[in-house]
């Protein structure tokens, strides 16, 4: 009960040091968590990815643009192939399923994807289809529309609502076309990235006035779901190695994990200055208790001349810069949660791959024992101090 | 067989000049158990030197400090800790109350490194020094008479056999310190403690049966 009653005594003395020092705890504990979760999180959330295909086939170029633009929705088409292309692929054996995509058009930023309503056929996850959760898909050769989900939400757009496509990937209110669409579907939630799109029949990009004449027997690629995920490297050595016209991006898992293979020095610098945060705030709670020994001194020698050992006043000094660390490390998962939502949000809008800032971690229990630890070290050199306190000195002067 | 005894003590600091400065040499002092012996000295007699010896808060350099039968000349500084908390109480003449502490919790510390805590022992000793009412308030919500007697409570909340008081009246007005004093000495007498106390105050030493001379047990005195 003692010691408990010495820290507890100490904390509130000295409020206003143990909030501020806490709250640097908090910062750079809820910022260290928080780094570490949206790390991995997006990395394995990015690499397990693949929206329910096995690999993409576009125009030559390199694998990672065509996934980033055919599975992700981001990035630029590196050009446009030949409808034949689609035929071929389509009919390859070891092909369970293709399905041909066109891009070129938006609304308000949200990308319009022509496809064939095989879409609805593809498992993006095992036993989930690409379900219509309101009204019902479009109709090849029709001027409907499905919306995914999250475009649907943030366009306001609802079954039965009209829209006009502007030209481009990016919105620029000049390049309306004249094409009216309905929405005659809302996606149900996948969290892939298919939930930012507005998906229309094939043939609605293709005949968009004015686009390009030839691109009416043109696509921008072709997702492919193989009988067999092995039956890729096949088709890789044939459209990579024998020709030179295509790419076949396979597997996409790997395609994105060499993007995150790149950028993996970042990731590095961002865990650097996270690890710097903490040292700085556990730095912090060193100075604060260090800077307040000399206003503690005459406490310490009154507590001595009680009989408290000089370990026990040791034990209460680590024990009180552990605990402002957990007074600090709690608030951390506030700030953990704000940081990792805010993320979460961004990336979904970005790119709409999930992450779950609630979902478990190892980092959320090693990272705050790492704190409390270091921070109980930190409170050793203070401690020490207090060890040393002269008790004679500090309690009345000598006559 | 006295409950403190003590021979041949000395205590020395280092001095500005670099050498040494003995400010305690008592060839002799004895205090018998539940005894009350007022010490009188001026400024500069080393008695709260001595008084920190015999609890153990400093160590001597030379010499014999035995108390209830125990030698702690030669103890361990958590040695003589454990001795203090179990052992004496002592009342200082600024009280030395933790000011973040409520009265009844200043008493509670003062048993809980020796005997364990006792609330309802607490609760007594600050009744019986007339703050039952005040158990929650801080030091700073007491006056100085009141902050006075809960250094008492506290003094003898590990059932002390030794009470040392260094000049314990030194901070009252003239009429709280002879209603303190009182208290203090039939406080220790209830408890069955002796008293040891050191004053320079005339009418306080005249209070006990038992007064000598600090600085002729002293021979370091000035």
């Amino acid at each position: 009960m003692t010691l408990p009653l010495i820290v507890a005594k100490s904390l509130r003395q000295h409020l206003l040091s143990t909030v501020v020092t806490a709250a640097s705890i908090a910062l750079a504990g809820g910022l260290l968590m928080a780094v570490w979760v949206v790390k991995t999180q997006s990395n394995d959330a990015f690499t397990k990815q693949n929206a329910g295909f096995d690999a993409v086939l576009g125009a030559r170029s390199a694998k990672l643009q065509l996934v980033l633009n055919a599975i992700f929705h981001l990035e630029a088409s590196p050009g446009n192939l030949p409808w034949t292309d689609y035929e071929d692929i389509a009919k390859n054996a070891a092909v369970a399923l293709a399905l041909p995509i066109a891009v070129g058009d938006n609304y308000h930023g949200y990308r319009l994807v022509g496809t064939t309503t095989n879409l609805f056929a593809v498992e993006h996850a095992p036993g989930r289809k690409y379900r219509v959760a309101e009204g019902e898909p479009f109709a090849a050769g029709y001027m409907e529309a499905v919306l995914g989900s999250f475009a649907a939400r943030q366009l306001k757009l609802k079954v039965g609502d009209k829209f006009h496509p502007y030209h481009g990937l990016n919105f620029d209110e000049k390049q309306k076309h004249e094409e009216l669409y309905v929405v005659t579907g809302i996606l149900e939630p996948s969290n892939t990235p298919a939930d930012r799109v507005i998906w229309i029949p094939l043939e609605g990009i293709q005949n968009m006035k004015g686009h390009d004449a030839k691109s009416a027997a043109e696509i921008s690629a072709v997702l492919v779901k193989l009988k067999n995920p092995i039956a890729g490297r096949g088709l890789e050595l044939m459209y990579n190695k024998q020709g030179n016209r295509l790419t076949f991006a396979w597997p996409i898992a790997q395609v994105v994990a060499e993007l995150f293979g790149k950028i993996a020095w970042f990731d590095r610098v961002l865990e650097l200055v996270a690890w710097l945060v903490a040292a700085v705030a556990t730095g912090s709670v060193l100075a604060s208790i260090y800077n307040s020994m000399n206003e503690r001194r005459r406490d310490i020698a009154i507590l001595r001349a009680l009989g408290a050992r000089a370990h026990t006043i040791f034990l209460a000094v680590v024990l009180e810069c552990a605990a402002i660390a957990v007074l600090g490390m709690v608030a951390a998962f506030a700030v953990y949660l704000g940081i990792t939502t805010v993320a979460a949000g961004i990336i979904r809008a970005e790119t709409g791959v999930v992450l779950e800032p609630l979902a478990w971690h190892p980092i959320l229990a090693w990272a705050p024992a790492a704190m409390i630890g270091l921070s109980a070290l930190a409170g050793v050199i203070p401690a020490v101090k207090a060890y040393r306190t002269n008790v004679a000195e500090n309690l009345v002067p000598v006559s | 067989m006295p409950l403190l005894e003590i021979i041949q003590l000395k205590k020395s600091y280092a001095a500005p000049d670099g050498g040494t400065h003995t400010v305690v040499d008592v060839p002799e002092f004895k205090l018998e158990a539940q005894a009350q012996v007022a010490l009188s000295g001026e400024s500069g007699s080393g008695k709260t030197t001595f008084l920190n010896l015999i609890a153990g808060i400093l160590a001597p350099d030379a010499g014999s400090i035995k108390l209830n039968g125990l030698e702690l000349a030669g103890l361990r500084e958590s040695a003589r800790d454990r001795v203090r908390a179990t052992t004496i109480g002592y009342i200082f003449q600024t009280f030395n109350l933790l000011q973040g502490y409520t009265a009844l919790e200043n008493v509670l510390l003062g048993m809980s490194f020796g005997p364990g805590e006792d609330r309802e022992l607490a609760k007594a000793l600050l009744k019986r020094v007339g703050l039952d009412a005040k158990l929650n308030h801080l030091p700073r919500q007491l006056s100085t008479g009141q902050q006075q007697r809960v250094a008492v409570a506290r003094a003898l909340a590990n059932r002390p056999k030794l009470v040392l008081a260094d000049e314990p009246t030194g901070n009252l007005d003239h009429a709280n310190a002879g209603e303190s004093l009182k208290l203090i000495r039939e406080a220790c007498r209830e408890n069955g403690a002796a008293l040891l106390l050191v004053s320079h105050d005339r009418e306080v030493l005249g209070q006990f049966e038992s007064v000598q001379q600090l600085g002729i047990l002293n021979r370091a005195a000035k």
